[in-house]
C-alpha cells in the first residue's frame, strides 16, 4: 500500500494549479480521497471529528439498495423464464438478469460521474458522492428493457437539468433520479408504459408462452381489472416491475439498515406510508368502483410505492428539512401518490409524480415550520415583557 | 424539592484517557503568560513593559472601549517579553515568576456587608471580574449592566472534563462568599445546576443563596448555554451572567483573603497522557511542565480546554484565561487507506455506520483528522440530535451564512454560542467550521446593535 500511496503523492503535483494536467484536478482528488481518507487536521472548533463522511453515508445507503437490487436482478431471470415457459434455476435466473442489469447501471454511473466530475472541475470543488446513489437509484426505477442510449440521455438530463442548473448537489429542488424517470415517462412514455414492457424479451415477443399477459398488479388495476395477485407473491417480490421495486422484502431490509444506521428519515418512510394508508381507507369508505375497494395493506405493496417511500422520498436535499416538515412532507406525499393512481388511469404509478409534487412543496412547508419556531420566540419574549 | 430538568437529545464522546482523583501540585512553575486572545471582543491596551516588575493583582492591560476592565498578574515577577504577531496584534505578555511573592491588597470583607457598587469596585480593581461573562456574545460582563439573572453550571460534561466536585471538595464555604457577593450583582436569582449523576456530593447542594436545578442526560447538559435556554431563555435585549464554579471560589477567595489568588486544579486528561491526573496551577501557567515526561511517543495534538472547544497551544505555551483542563490527543495528519469503507470497529461515530455499534461502552482514542472532505450541505435532521434546544441549527447556519440579520435574530441568535455548537460540528457530515460560523454571526450582530 506504501507503493501506492507514494505514487500518487509523486504524481499529485501535476494535476494540481500550474500542473501538467491541471484540468483534471477534480478528478485526480476523487480517485485520491476514494483510496485513501485524506489528512487534512482540525485547527481550531472541535478539535475531534465524527468518523462518519459523506462517502461512508452513501455507501451505506448503497449497502441498503443491495438487497432490493440482487433481488431485482434474479426476477428479472425470473419472470423471463415465466414468460418463455421454462424453469431455470435461481444461479440462472440471477445470471440472465445480471446480463441486463448491469449495463443499465453502467451507463448510468459512466453518464452521470462524467458530468459531475466536468462541473466539479468547473466550479472547482471536489467531487460530491451524491451521484453515487442517485445513478444506482435510476436503474432500479426503470423497466428491464429500456435501451441504454435513452437512459443515458435521461441520465445527463437529470444531472444537467435537474441538479447542476439548480447549483449542484444539496442545491436541487427535485430528486435527480425521479428526474430521470419522469424524463423518460414523458419524452418516451411508450417505453416506461403499458403491460409488456416489464419483463425481458416481451416486447419482442419471440418464444413467449401464449396468453402471456406480463401485466403488473398496478396495471391492471389501472385499467379498472381487478389484479388477483397474492399478497405474498406481492410482498416477496415474484412480479413484474421496474428491476428494484418489486420486493417489499428486500425493499424493508434496506429500510431497517437505514433506519437503524441513522441516515435514513423514518419519519418521512413512517408518515408517507400512514398517508397511504389514510387515504385509502379513506376510498375504501366511499367504494365507488372496485380499484377503490383494495386494501391499504395492497396499495402498499404494489408497484413502487414502498420503494418510493423508502428510498426516493427520503432524499434530504428534496425532501422537507425540518423534523416536523418531514411528517407533514410524508404524510401527503402518501396522499397524492394513492390519489393520483386511484383517480388517474393515465399514471397507474402515482409514486413518481406524487414525490416530485412534493418536492416542489417541501420549501414551503419548511418555512411555515420555521415561522412556528420563529413565532414561540415572539410569544416567549412578549410573555417576558409583560 | 429542586427543579429537574432532563436532556434527552446530546452525545457523550467516549474518549480514553479520563483523569485519574489525585492533585499533583505545580504551583511552582514560574512561567506565565496572560494572552488578550482569550477575551472576545476586546481591544487590549497595556499598562506594562518588558522588564516591569508586576506584583499579583497588578494591572497588565486593559480593554480600550471599556477602562474599567483591567486583567491583572496571577503572580508577582517580571515581564519577561510581550509578543506580537501580525499587525503587531499582542499576542502573549509572559511574565516570570520570582521566589518572593508579593500581592497587593485589595481588603478582606464580607459581601454581605457590603453593597452593589463596592462588590463591584472590588472585583474590577483586583481583575477578578473578567471572571464573570455574560450572554449574549460570550464576552466580559459590563458592569453597568444588571443581569436579569446569573448561571452557575455545577458541572462540566464535555470529554474527559474536569469534576468539580472533587475539585471544589471542602471549599464550600469559600464557595458560599462567591455565591453572596454575585447575588448582590444581579435583580434576579443566582442559577446553580447540578448533574443528577456527575454531582453526587454536598459541595454544591449545600449552597444557599441559590436556586437549585437538576439536569440529567448527556452532553451538553453542562453548557450553561443549555441551561438557561431551559430554565430562563434569553430573549431579545436579555443580559444573563454566568461564571465557572471555580472561578466562584476565586471571587470568593477575593473576598475572604483580600488578595487575587488565580490558583486553581486543573484536570490533565487525554488518550496520549502517560498518567492522566488533576494538577494545582496558578492561572495562565505554561504547560510544558504539565506534559513533560508525561506524554506518549508521536505527533500530538495539545489542546487548553477540552477537544470540543479548545484552543490549540504547543507544548510549550500556556493555559487558557477560562480553561481548567488540558487535553492532549495524537494528531491525525496521514492518509488511512480506505479508512471510509473499513467496518470500523475502532472508529467513534455518532451514527451507527461503523460497525462500533456494537461495543456501546468502550472508549476511544480519537485523532484531529477531519475523516472525511468538506461537502455541501447534504444531510438534513442530524444536528437536531445534538443540540437540545428549541433551535433549527440548519437553519440558523444558512442565515448566517447569508448574512441574514434580522433571520438570525428571529431564529434565536442570542441564546446560542460557538460551543453549543460544538456536537454539532464533532458529527457534522458534511465537514465544516460549524463553531466559526455561529462565532461569526454573533459578531455581525454585536457589531449591528453597537
Amino acid at each position: 500500500m506504501k507503493a501506492l500511496r507514494n505514487y500518487l503523492d509523486k504524481i499529485k503535483p501535476n494535476f494540481e494549479k500550474g500542473g501538467k494536467y491541471e484540468k483534471l484536478q477534480s478528478t485526480f482528488d476523487a480517485i485520491e480521497t476514494f483510496l485513501y481518507v485524506p489528512k487534512k487536521v482540525t485547527f481550531k472548533g472541535s478539535h475531534i471529528r465524527d468518523s462518519i463522511d459523506m462517502k461512508r453515508t452513501m455507501s451505506v445507503v448503497l449497502i441498503a439498495l443491495m438487497p432490493a437490487l440482487l433481488f431485482g436482478m434474479w426476477n428479472v431471470g425470473y419472470q423471463h423464464s415465466l414468460s418463455i415457459g421454462e424453469t431455470n434455476g435461481i444461479f440462472d435466473n440471477f445470471i440472465f438478469g445480471a446480463i441486463k442489469v448491469i449495463p443499465l447501471i453502467a451507463v448510468s454511473y459512466i453518464t452521470g460521474l462524467g458530468i459531475e466530475f466536468i462541473f466539479a472541475q468547473y466550479r472547482g470543488h471536489e467531487v460530491n458522492e451524491g451521484f453515487l446513489v442517485s445513478g444506482m437509484l435510476i436503474p432500479m426505477i426503470v423497466p428491464v428493457d429500456i435501451p441504454l442510449w435513452m437512459l443515458s440521455v435521461a441520465t445527463a438530463f437529470a444531472v444537467i437539468f435537474g441538479k447542476e442548473v439548480f447549483g449542484g448537489t444539496g442545491m436541487n429542488v427535485f430528486n435527480p433520479a425521479l428526474i430521470a424517470r419522469a424524463f423518460i415517462f414523458f419524452a418516451y412514455p411508450a417505453q416506461i408504459t403499458g403491460d409488456k414492457i416489464w419483463i425481458a424479451g416481451l416486447t419482442e415477443g419471440k418464444g413467449i408462452v401464449d396468453g402471456f399477459s406480463g401485466a403488473t398488479p398496478l396495471g391492471n388495476w389501472g385499467q379498472n381489472i381487478a389484479d388477483h395477485t397474492s399478497f405474498m407473491d406481492m410482498f416477496l417480490g415474484f412480479i413484474p416491475g421496474s428491476i428494484g421495486e418489486t420486493s417489499k422484502l428486500a425493499i424493508l431490509i434496506g429500510a431497517a439498515i437505514l433506519i437503524f444506521t441513522g441516515i435514513g428519515s423514518w419519519r418521512i418512510m413512517l408518515s408517507t406510508i400512514l398517508g397511504g394508508v389514510f387515504m385509502t381507507l379513506i376510498f375504501n369508505m366511499f367504494a365507488a368502483n372496485e380499484y377503490m375497494k383494495v386494501d391499504p395493506l395492497t396499495h402498499i405493496v404494489m408497484g413502487g410505492f414502498l420503494f418510493g417511500a423508502v428510498f426516493m422520498a427520503t432524499d434530504p436535499v428534496s425532501a422537507s428539512q425540518t423534523n416536523k416538515g418531514k411528517y407533514i412532507y410524508g404524510f401527503i406525499l402518501g396522499i397524492f401518490a394513492i390519489m393520483i393512481r386511484v383517480f388517474n388511469p393515465a399514471y397507474p404509478e402515482g409514486m413518481m409524480l406524487a414525490i416530485l409534487l412534493m418536492n416542489t412543496f417541501a420549501p414551503l412547508i419548511d418555512y411555515y415550520v420555521v415561522e412556528a419556531n420563529i413565532n414561540r420566540r415572539l410569544k416567549r419574549a412578549k410573555k417576558a415583557v409583560n | 424539592m429542586s427543579k429537574q430538568i432532563k436532556i434527552n437529545r446530546g452525545l457523550n464522546i467516549r474518549l480514553k484517557g479520563e483523569s485519574e482523583k489525585t492533585i499533583t501540585d505545580f504551583s511552582s512553575i514560574t512561567e506565565f503568560a496572560l494572552k488578550p486572545s482569550d477575551f472576545h471582543g476586546f481591544s487590549p491596551k497595556l499598562l506594562v513593559k518588558e522588564g516591569d516588575e508586576v506584583k499579583i493583582g497588578s494591572p497588565v492591560f486593559f480593554n480600550k472601549t471599556d477602562e474599567r476592565i483591567k486583567i491583572t498578574s496571577a503572580v508577582s515577577g517580571t515581564v519577561k517579553a510581550i509578543i506580537r504577531g501580525e499587525k503587531r496584534v499582542i499576542e502573549e505578555i509572559q511574565i516570570t515568576a520570582s521566589a518572593n511573592q508579593e500581592a497587593i491588597d485589595f481588603g478582606k470583607a464580607n459581601p454581605n456587608d457590603l453593597n452593589k457598587e463596592q462588590i463591584t469596585e472590588k472585583l474590577l480593581n483586583s481583575g477578578v471580574w473578567a471572571y464573570i461573562r455574560q450572554r449574549p456574545y460570550t464576552i466580559i460582563a459590563n458592569p453597568s449592566d444588571t443581569p436579569k439573572a446569573i448561571f452557575i453550571s455545577g458541572f462540566d460534561s464535555a470529554p474527559l472534563a474536569p469534576d468539580y466536585d472533587f475539585i471544589l471538595h471542602g471549599k464550600g464555604d469559600i464557595f458560599q462568599l462567591g455565591i453572596d457577593a454575585l447575588a448582590k450583582l444581579t435583580s434576579g436569582k443566582i442559577h446553580l445546576n447540578l448533574h443528577s449523576c456527575i454531582n453526587t456530593s454536598k459541595v454544591f447542594s449545600n449552597s444557599k443563596n441559590v436556586e437549585i436545578t437538576y439536569f440529567s442526560g448527556p452532553h451538553p447538559s453542562g453548557n450553561v448555554g443549555v441551561q438557561i435556554h431551559h430554565i430562563n431563555p434569553i430573549n431579545k435585549g436579555d443580559i444573563v451572567w454566568f461564571v465557572n464554579p471555580q472561578d466562584v471560589l476565586l471571587i470568593g477567595k477575593l473576598f475572604h483573603e483580600g488578595k487575587y489568588d488565580a490558583s486553581k486544579i486543573i484536570a490533565l486528561s487525554g488518550s496520549e497522557l502517560l498518567h492522566a491526573k488533576y494538577a494545582k496551577v496558578i492561572g495562565n501557567t505554561c504547560i510544558s511542565a504539565l506534559v513533560k515526561d508525561n506524554v506518549k511517543s508521536g505527533n500530538l495534538r495539545y489542546i487548553s480546554g477540552n477537544a470540543l472547544t479548545g484552543s490549540k497551544i504547543s507544548e510549550k505555551a500556556y493555559l487558557g484565561f477560562y480553561d481548567h483542563q488540558i487535553t492532549v490527543i495524537p494528531e491525525g495528519d496521514f492518509h488511512e487507506f480506505f479508512g471510509w469503507a473499513l467496518p470500523g470497529l475502532d472508529k467513534f461515530s455518532f451514527s451507527k455506520s461503523y460497525f462500533s455499534w456494537l461495543t456501546p461502552v468502550k472508549k476511544y482514542t480519537i485523532d484531529t483528522n477531519y475523516h472525511g472532505g468538506e461537502r455541501a450541505y447534504v444531510i438534513t435532521g442530524e444536528y437536531e440530535k445534538v443540540l437540545p434546544m428549541d433551535i433549527m441549527p440548519m437553519q440558523m447556519i444558512k442565515a448566517i451564512l447569508a448574512e441574514d440579520i434580522d433571520m438570525m435574530e428571529k431564529l434565536g441568535i442570542y441564546e446560542v454560542d460557538e460551543e453549543d455548537f460544538a456536537l454539532v460540528e464533532f458529527i457534522d457530515t458534511s465537514k465544516t467550521e460549524i463553531q466559526s460560523i455561529i462565532r461569526k454571526g454573533l459578531d455581525l450582530i454585536r457589531k449591528e446593535m453597537n
